[in-house]
């Protein structure tokens, strides 16, 4: 066993001891302490990812001692290793682009408290992306919900307090449904690791013996998790906890959080009941009809807000809408648009939240449309950034959103019942993204000649002006770069299964 | 559906009915107590659950006692460690959400959720 088969271990307990050191040292060592753990997790996700182009095979890691089925294992392939990596990618963006709205927001005694928790956010993310215990899963799914309240709550106005209730609450309501059908899926087959599970099923299925209670369970992990993320109807806690928290939050949660826990329901499908299986099941038709309702919904709203970082918040509702679409298709060219979206969304949305508080900040810190006109005048960068991520939002070929689009199309075409609908709502929400993306772009560009509010220029600000520059290199590089992109992710959900 | 088997399996059914209560509560209460009393509620209908189904008739618990160790002797201790680790995450959670509670009653001297949305409205911030 080579030394590299270590490295998701590594990334793993070194997340968490971060974290546990964190909480004895003060607020400049905790953030070096991140910035170190954050880079390497990902030199280590990187090479863990070279090491597992040229095996060209996942393999399995025994956690303990004891083989399966009664030891808990982590399995590593192409997918998860590039997964790992681009998490650690984005999470080290959104924090260095905060930073200053977490000096400003944050109060000093409470600032290491943050960093304590962004690296437990970075241990339960590489656990779900590595595990395959179904238990384990559940336990860092709680952990991943429990830092990300506390990331909402760490800046303290009342908003973010009556946010991170309603985020518990909804929370909560996906974790008992998650557990729930864990426990009657153990009951079924008397296996908690992923793989034995899958072989269980499989046995189950071809015998016809209790399809009911089976169907029963895989419903219940599925709206389980559907809750957690965020799908069409269970939205409602989103806007304000993305709306009112700080902005390395709002930028992790709306592209890690959900996506950890979107990631492990892919993982759910391959590994644990079966692409086969699920793609027959009645299930993920409701999952389809809920991505469409919300790729209209959440831009309808988005349309009708005055508030800047509110707008943002409900196009991740829609964007989310896309990925559960993709997922209703039921082939494996709709898992991979939809794991390309997650990719796409998570550069896209962090891009669009880090920009958004830039020109909020030469407006004297007032988000409402009125105030912003004429803003990427007096921020230059930041208007740039937002422009950029506004028109891969809408679908401008040369970015990434392009490349979702056009592959949840591709995706699409030939379904029998499904074609129509998807087609035409993928075109219907373009035309909403475009009305109000393009709306907000053309306001910040409104020449307005107040002299009452600063300017910022790029020598202020260098290492924002840094960080959005190389958002804005990521968001091009997947849109231009997705052939070998593609090929990753197909490469990657032959060997998950 | 109402077969002999729902009358043996007694036990998870009146989890499953436990369950569907917790989460009504956790769902539709406008006080925050009794949306935090149905959390536990949902959690221990889970523990009940995972309970009646590692019990098997006849057999003890899984602590060795007069040095017998043969495998038939006692019942499945997997669910135990399950309803271990559930309990963990259950009062971390409540933990949470108990001191969310406290924080906005302070501010707001209420314990309704809709009320503190519609104060919050009110004060723009």
């Amino acid at each position: 066993m080579s030394f590299v088969q270590n490295f998701p271990f590594f990334s793993i307990i070194l997340s968490m001891f971060s974290g546990i050191v964190s909480s004895v040292l003060p607020a400049k060592a905790a953030r070096r302490v991140n910035l170190f753990l954050i880079v390497a997790v990902g030199a280590m996700s990187a090479i863990l990812l070279v090491y597992l182009t040229g095996t060209g095979e996942p393999f399995v890691y025994w956690m303990g001692h004891f083989p399966a089925p009664w030891g808990n294992e982590i399995r590593a392939g192409v997918l998860e290793a590039g997964m790992a990596l681009f998490f650690c990618l984005i999470m080290l963006l959104s924090m260095v682009g905060g930073r200053r709205q977490l000096a400003d927001e944050v109060a000093e005694n409470k600032q290491n408290l943050y960093y304590i928790l962004v690296d437990l956010l970075l241990s339960s993310l590489l656990a779900l992306v590595y595990t395959n215990d179904l238990f384990t899963a559940y336990v860092f799914v709680e952990i991943n919900t429990i830092s990300a309240c506390g990331l909402i709550m760490i800046r303290q106005i009342g908003r973010t307090f009556e946010a991170a209730l309603r985020y518990m609450i909804m929370s909560l309501l996906g974790s008992g449904l998650f557990l729930i059908s864990l426990c009657m899926l153990y009951d079924l087959t008397g296996h908690l690791l992923m793989s034995n599970i899958k072989e269980s099923v499989a046995v189950l299925a071809a015998q016809q013996e209790y399809t009911v209670p089976l169907m029963t369970t895989i419903g219940l992990l599925c709206a389980g998790l559907a809750i957690k993320s965020a799908l069409f109807p269970f939205h409602s806690w989103l806007p304000d906890a993305y709306g009112y928290s700080t902005v390395s939050s709002a930028a992790m949660l709306s592209s890690l959080v959900s996506k950890g826990y979107i990631f492990l329901l892919i993982k759910i499908f391959y590994r644990v009941i079966g692409f086969e299986i699920i793609a027959q099941s009645k299930i993920i038709n409701v999952l389809f009809v809920f991505g469409l309702l919300g790729m209209i919904f959440g831009s309808i709203s988005a349309i009708q807000e005055n508030d800047i970082r509110r707008m943002i918040a409900f196009s991740s509702v829609a964007q989310i809408g896309y990925i559960y679409m993709g997922f209703g298709l039921g082939t494996e060219a709709g898992m991979t648009a939809s794991i390309f979206h997650i990719l796409s969304h998570a550069a896209t949305k962090s891009l669009l939240f880090v920009a958004a508080v830039g020109l909020t900040d030469v407006s004297k810190g007032r988000r409402e449309f009125i105030e912003l006109t004429g803003s990427a005048y007096r921020n230059r960068m930041a208007g740039i950034a937002f422009t950029v991520g506004s028109l891969s939002m809408v679908g401008m070929p040369m970015f990434s959103g392009f490349v979702s689009k056009l592959l949840f199309a591709q995706a699409s075409i030939g379904h029998a019942h499904k074609m129509l609908p998807a087609v035409l709502v993928l075109a219907l929400s373009t035309i909403l993204n475009a009305i109000y993306f393009m709306k907000t772009v053309i306001r910040i560009y409104v020449p307005d000649y107040r002299t009452d509010c600063k300017t910022i220029t790029v020598k202020k600000q260098k290492v924002y002006a840094l960080t959005l520059v190389c958002f804005m290199i990521l968001n091009v590089a997947l849109g231009m770069l997705s052939k070998p992109i593609e090929n990753w992710i197909h490469s990657g959900l032959a060997m998950f299964g | 559906m109402f077969g002999p088997n729902l009358f043996t399996n007694y036990g998870e059914a009146v989890a499953v009915i436990l369950f569907v209560i917790g989460f009504s509560n956790l769902l539709l209460q406008k006080n925050l107590i009794k949306k935090i009393i149905g959390l536990n509620i949902m959690d221990t209908a889970v523990y009940l659950f995972l309970a009646e189904k590692g019990y098997i008739r006849g057999r003890v618990a899984p602590i060795v006692v007069n040095g017998v160790q043969k495998v038939e002797a006692y019942i499945n201790p997997v669910p135990s460690g399950l309803v271990l680790t559930g309990i963990v995450v259950s009062v971390s959670v409540t933990a949470i959400m108990l001191s969310l509670t406290i924080r906005l009653y302070r501010r707001y001297h209420t314990l309704d959720l809709d009320e503190i949305s519609t104060m919050l409205k009110k004060e723009g911030r």
